[in-house]
């Protein structure tokens, strides 16, 4: 096919050895004419160094407040094929597993009513079908519901939530992050599909410390897998390890909190002072491995917005017993959920995260209002800040503070 | 609530978008806020205000838009 637009920036995009989304587009612009619009497009912006993007609008499909993410050209009289240009959010299932045939199916949808260039996956977890026209949006989401699939979270309202691939592929899982997540997402319906919030919320389900989800950047509610026995060792293999590389230097000089030593007699490890922050589990996988009592940290607070720069969460439960709470369809966590909502819902302003809001009344105020108790870990490095005040709960056991 | 009440919290719902066509972007909250004051007689609840948008958006008397955040109004 013979290019509509001459496009010598983006071409210089397509050189070198990595994957190019240039390259991608234009295989995309063979089978969608719109998709050609968009190399213009893209091309005048790189060469202006400005957006032509507006967002935002009335679009969506009927009894739905989110899933749809609106984009309009701002010259859509030169670039006509992309005038609207939305974005479908699709929940992706837990860990991101499909089938070749369903991926065909969705595929199918977006070569025939959209510009066949998808994004598998953000950083919301979504699959994000992309270039979209408003008239076609109805017609897309009643052939994605007739497989089984819904629409995802956008606007003022809870967003997707996802999670690692956890304890279906990665040995490093403390817990199901999975089934949480499936659970969690089918719980919160209303709060997905009808935005009711003051901003959006996030809830993202890592297995271990490795986070691959990147939650303690991303997530307003961050769920991360720790344990709290002992790392399980292996002896003999880390003495395999040892043959091969230098354990100080790779390993126990590594450790965060300095607290593990190798010599005559083995490796030894000081679990009180371990972080669980998984270094040496990653180094030497086959020796080392996560305890056996599995279970999670709740974090709070984090957001990662480009102009006024991010924040990472902070502890609000060290540990959580997730495999527990699950027996019970996980109503403690969810009872939790209801709690932070609750405060946000009544002292939050509009477009106010609640990791911003905690910080504006105060972290103390927060924990009172979900019935918390304030403890040393929520503090994220509290021998550095000496204005931490324990009140009077240092009284209350007799120890010191 | 009865099927009574209801209808007039619907009614009271559009109507107020109606009246601030053009002029003002109701927040879903910001609804509830307004309808928990006005209806604050009748023993109405945060959630029946949720379900009455609930149902007003699914019946597509209301539609939801989105303009850095998300808003209730009426279709065009
Ligand atoms: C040079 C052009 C662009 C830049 C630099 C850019 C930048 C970004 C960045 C940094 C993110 C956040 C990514 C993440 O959190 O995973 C993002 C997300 C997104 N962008 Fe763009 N973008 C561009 C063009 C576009 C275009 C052309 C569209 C659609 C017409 C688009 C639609 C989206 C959507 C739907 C998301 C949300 C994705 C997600 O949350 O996973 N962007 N963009
Ligand atoms: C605009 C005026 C001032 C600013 C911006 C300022 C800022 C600071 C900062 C950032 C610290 C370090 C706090 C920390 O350890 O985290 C500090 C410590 C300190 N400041 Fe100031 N300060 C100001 C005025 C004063 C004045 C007027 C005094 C004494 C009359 C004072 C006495 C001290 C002392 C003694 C410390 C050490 C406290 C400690 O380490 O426990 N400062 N100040
Ligand atoms: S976060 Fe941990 S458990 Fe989950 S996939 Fe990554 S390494 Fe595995
Ligand atoms: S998990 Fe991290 S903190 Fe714990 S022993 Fe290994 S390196 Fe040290």
């Amino acid at each position: 096919m013979s290019k509509k637009y001459q496009t010598p920036l983006l071409d210089e995009l397509k050189k070198g050895k990595w994957p190019s989304f240039v390259t991608e587009i234009e295989r995309a612009a063979e089978k969608s004419e719109m998709t050609d619009d968009l190399l213009g497009q893209v091309e005048q912006s790189y060469k202006e160094r400005m957006g032509h993007w507006k967002h935002g609008g009335m679009v969506g499909v009927k009894g739905y407040g989110g899933g749809i993410v609106g984009r309009f050209s701002d010259l859509p009289e030169k670039y006509p094929g992309v005038k609207e240009f939305h974005t479908i959010r699709i929940n992706q299932p837990s860990g991101f597993f499909y089938t070749s045939d369903i991926l065909r199916k969705i595929v199918d949808i977006g070569d025939k009513h959209a510009s066949s260039l998808y994004n598998f996956h953000g950083s919301t977890g979504d699959i994000q079908m992309l270039g979209v026209k408003t008239s076609e949006l109805e017609t897309i989401f009643q052939q994605l519901v007739s497989f089984g699939f819904d629409l995802g979270g956008s606007g003022s309202a809870l967003r997707t939530p996802s999670c690692c691939v956890g304890m279906a592929r990665c040995e490093f899982a403390n817990y199901d992050a999975m089934n949480i997540c499936y659970n969690i997402t089918q719980a919160f319906q209303d709060e997905m599909h009808r935005p009711i919030f003051n901003y959006k919320f996030k809830f993202k389900f890592s297995g271990c410390g490795n986070d691959c989800t990147a939650s303690i950047a991303r997530a307003d509610l961050s769920v991360i897998g720790t344990w709290k026995d002992n790392i399980r060792i292996d002896q003999d293999m880390v003495k395999e390890y040892a043959k091969k590389m230098n354990l100080h230097k790779y390993v126990t000089s590594k450790c965060p909190t300095k607290c593990m030593s190798y010599g005559e007699t083995g490796l030894k490890i000081d679990d009180s002072n371990c972080s669980k922050c998984m270094h040496c589990i990653n180094v030497m996988p086959k020796a080392l491995r996560p305890g056996v009592k599995g279970g999670a940290t709740i974090l709070l607070g984090s957001k990662a917005p480009m102009v006024s720069g991010p924040r990472l969460s902070m502890v609000l439960v060290p540990f959580y017993d997730v495999a527990e709470d699950a027996k019970n369809g996980y109503q403690w966590f969810r009872d939790l959920i209801g709690k932070i909502w609750e405060f946000w819902d009544e002292y939050g302003v509009s477009r106010e995260r609640v990791g911003e809001l905690i910080q504006r009344v105060g972290i103390g105020n927060f924990l009172e209002a979900i019935g918390l108790e304030p403890l040393p870990e929520m503090v994220s490095s509290p021998r550095g800040n000496p204005f931490v005040l324990y009140e009077d709960y240092v009284e209350v056991d007799g120890e010191q503070g | 609530m009865t099927d009574e009440t209801k209808a007039q919290l619907e009614e009271a719902i559009v109507n107020l978008i109606k009246e601030f066509t053009n002029r003002k972007r109701f927040k879903p909250g910001d609804i509830v806020k307004e309808m928990e004051m006005k209806f604050s007689a009748s023993g109405i609840t945060k959630d029946d205000i949720k379900i009455a948008i609930r149902d007003l958006t699914d019946s597509g008397r209301l539609i939801y838009g989105y303009a850095g955040g998300s808003f209730l109004s009426l279709p065009e």
